[in-house]
């Protein structure tokens, strides 16, 4: 039987284009020391420590977790590397998860990050093995002719996209440390930046971010001892599917449908947008907000648009997505996904300020990765389940 | 009350020195298929590898070998840029949590393909060790000499471990068939070509278990009655070369006392002596037979085997407590000890 399991601690950087001005373990120590601040721990309280980022050649280092123990604490004690590709962020917090509800530990800190401007992740991510088809296209061009299948398929207008990109901006104008902050971002501003992957523009996409995203996990004994409210763990899931079937449905994969039906057995929801107050969802290019949407069950197959076109989705609409600007207002890779699970932490904590949801109670954080084929959820709450 | 974790079933690939021309996932896929049939499943309740991208050249190649699993239907999964013996440390916590009663492990490597001891330059500190170009036989050699000169060892000690090693492993099918260690000359002084892993490709998988699944899957599952991994400070500079705390905390965490069989992740042969010390392994523990690391390093499984092989010496009969360890890191930085019994309560 699982123990339960709680966020006590939230801790991020600023995410910038550029942090020259740290190391990449005085990046990650930036984040883990506000968690430790917010969970009124020092590092001695803490009994493993997780971390998690995108591939080792972002940064041009393998097995980071060996040269960052020692700035992070570890010494002495347990420290382990997950690697999920984009939703490494979300699944090493479930990793962090388990070592509380497998009741190996009582306070863990997780962190998840990503130093983009020590190289370049479309490069970094186009290597590929001899015999194989290099595309040399990055993420954008990979993800770009699901988006147009996807319109296709639901006969969205082509402005919808667009209506997502500025939402975004807008809620990211609100986030202390939200990336891009475009005041009087606008569609006729999106609409007048380039077309960079067809039909994605320069504005309907991520940046690329220099940041990290800590946590402190506990169980409940360590949980009742914490300053803050804590953030209850409601149900955790991952699923994964190959990347390249005939057949696959890349535009709503099976894999996401799987993971949030799981998620939402284990915290009793069965209508997501009725039970859930506020989601934050990997939304990497604006069109996977609706695209998600649907996957997610927050509306019925080719309903994703409409939702977004009326508003819902907005922070004053009946279920806000990506209040904090999400991972198009914020991009360090590897922590892309925690930060969206720390942000729904945050929510039904109380303590996500500007750009809190009123009485946010529960709430989706989500992150995807590789080819659309990696899922990592979890539901948190304000109450203990 | 959690019930008991087992391994109840450990596969290998007949490992090789050389490049046969197949890819990581073809080398997976006969390992994924045999443990299938040898425990009867296709589906597993969770998933988990571990793999190395600097190996392979390339990001993701944990992606790729997703086609070996056949994971479709979605399966419940994830991936540690870590030894494999981590992502079974991951699957055992899982299935602590109670989520679920079976758990498929596995990794692969081919170190064919890279030159392994310019690789591991990559894992150390960017900012001060990086830029001074150390490889990862140079460290090992920093080691061994410290070894020697506290311990009062002789390199002719080094040498009776490789010996004993390739022996083991000439013996071992799995194994790569390598002469008796002769007078070669120094790889990086004390550490002669002996004294080194050989180049392998290799890869391997686990299935756990819990409970009565574990009964079912297996005549005589290995349970797993202490599993804990610890690190030491990364800096060559900030700790004693000479000995493994962090192994010794691991060993005393998951009770290392007691063992007859001790599989040790040791690349190279001071490494073994050293973690015969921190572990409390004395000389009636029988070490490496199955011919370690010295004999086969196929590098992310070579862990994984380390805790495969002990557990088949109680799958087989032949021993009720035996100790499966995991290193990673420059100088052993960090360890894992995962410790099993033929006897449901340790």
């Amino acid at each position: 039987m699982a123990e339960r399991c709680a966020v006590i601690g939230v801790g991020q950087t600023a995410y910038r284009t550029r942090r020259p001005d740290v190391s990449v373990p005085g990046l990650l120590r930036e984040a883990a020391a506000r968690a430790l601040e917010d969970a009124g721990l020092t590092w001695t309280d803490i009994d493993a420590v997780v971390i998690g980022k995108a591939p080792d050649l972002f940064e041009g280092m393998t097995h980071p977790e060996a040269y960052l123990a020692d700035a992070l604490g570890a010494a002495g004690k347990p420290i382990m590397r997950v690697h999920t590709a984009g939703s490494v962020g979300g699944s090493t917090a479930l990793v962090a998860a388990s070592l509380v509800r497998g009741g190996v530990h009582d306070r863990v800190l997780t962190i998840a990050y990503e130093k983009q401007s020590e190289s370049n992740a479309t490069w970094a991510l186009t290597v590929n093995t001899p015999f194989t088809t290099s595309l040399v296209v990055g993420a954008g061009g990979y993800f770009a002719p699901h988006i147009r299948a996807y319109m296709r398929r639901s006969g969205a207008p082509d402005h919808v996209g667009t209506l997502v990109a500025v939402k975004d901006r807008e809620n990211a104008l609100k986030n202390p440390y939200a990336h891009l902050k475009i005041p009087g971002i606008s569609r006729e501003m999106v609409e007048a930046t380039p077309m960079l992957w067809e039909p994605i523009r320069y504005l309907e996409t991520c940046p690329s971010s220099d940041g990290a995203c800590a946590m402190v996990l506990a169980s409940e004994s360590a949980a009742r001892r914490a300053p803050r409210p804590a953030a209850w763990v409601h149900g955790t899931a991952m699923r994964s599917e190959p990347i390249f079937f005939a057949g696959r449905d890349t535009v709503s994969p099976q894999g996401g449908k799987d993971c949030a039906a799981d998620v939402y057995r284990q915290a009793g929801i069965t209508d997501p947008r009725a039970e859930l107050d506020c989601a934050e969802v990997y939304v990497p290019f604006s069109w996977y907000e609706p695209m998600w949407l649907e996957n997610l069950g927050f509306c019925g197959e080719g309903e994703g648009w409409k939702l977004t076109e009326s508003g819902a989705t907005a922070l004053t609409g009946d279920i806000p997505w990506n209040p904090s600007g999400g991972v198009l207002s914020s991009n360090p890779i590897g922590a892309s996904g925690m930060i969206r699970f720390a942000e729904a932490a945050l929510q039904v904590r109380g303590m996500a300020g500007e750009h809190q949801v009123d009485g946010a109670r529960r709430a989706l954080g989500h992150a995807y990765g590789g080819g659309a084929q990696f899922f990592a959820m979890w539901i948190v709450g304000s109450d203990r389940p | 009350m959690t019930p008991p974790i087992a391994v109840v079933a450990f596969v290998q690939t007949t490992h090789t020195g050389h490049d046969t021309g197949l890819s990581e996932t073809e080398l997976l896929a006969p390992v994924i298929t045999e443990i299938k049939e040898r425990t009867g499943r296709k589906r597993f309740g969770f998933t988990c590898s571990g793999s190395n991208d600097y190996l392979a050249g390339a990001p993701f190649s944990f992606v790729a070998a997703l086609d070996a699993v056949g994971a479709w239907p979605p399966i419940a999964e994830s991936h540690v840029e870590m030894d494999a013996a981590w992502a079974l440390y991951e699957a055992w916590v899982k299935l602590l949590s109670g989520e679920t009663d079976t758990a498929l492990v596995y990794g692969f490597g081919k170190t064919s393909q890279v030159d392994t001891a310019e690789m591991l330059t990559v894992q150390l500190d960017p900012y001060h060790l990086v830029p001074l170009g150390v490889d990862g036989v140079s460290l090992a050699a920093l080691q061994a000499r410290a070894y020697l000169e506290r311990s009062g060892a002789e390199e002719d000690d080094l040498t009776a471990v490789a010996a004993r090693s390739r022996a083991a492993g000439r013996a071992n099918p799995y194994a790569l068939d390598l002469p008796e260690p002769s007078d070669d000359a120094y790889a990086v002084a004390p550490l002669r070509a002996s004294d080194l892993p050989p180049v392998t490709d290799g890869a391997a998988a686990i299935v756990l278990a819990s409970g009565d699944a574990a009964r079912d899957l297996c005549e005589r599952p290995a349970w797993i009655t202490g599993f804990d991994h610890r690190a030491d400070p990364h800096s060559p500079g900030a700790r004693d070369l000479s000995r493994s705390a962090s192994a010794r905390l691991a060993g005393e965490r998951a009770g290392a006392a007691g063992v007859q069989v001790a599989e040790l992740h040791a690349r190279f042969t001071h490494e073994e002596l050293i973690l015969r010390e921190a572990l409390g392994l004395g000389d009636d523990v029988t070490v490496n037979p199955s011919g370690g690391p010295l004999a086969a390093d196929p590098m992310m499984a070579t862990g994984l085997i380390r805790i495969g092989e002990a557990a088949a010496r109680v799958h087989d009969g032949t021993a009720t407590r035996v100790l499966g360890h995991a290193a990673s890191g420059p100088c052993l930085q960090q360890n894992l000890v995962c410790v099993l019994s033929g006897d449901h309560d340790g």
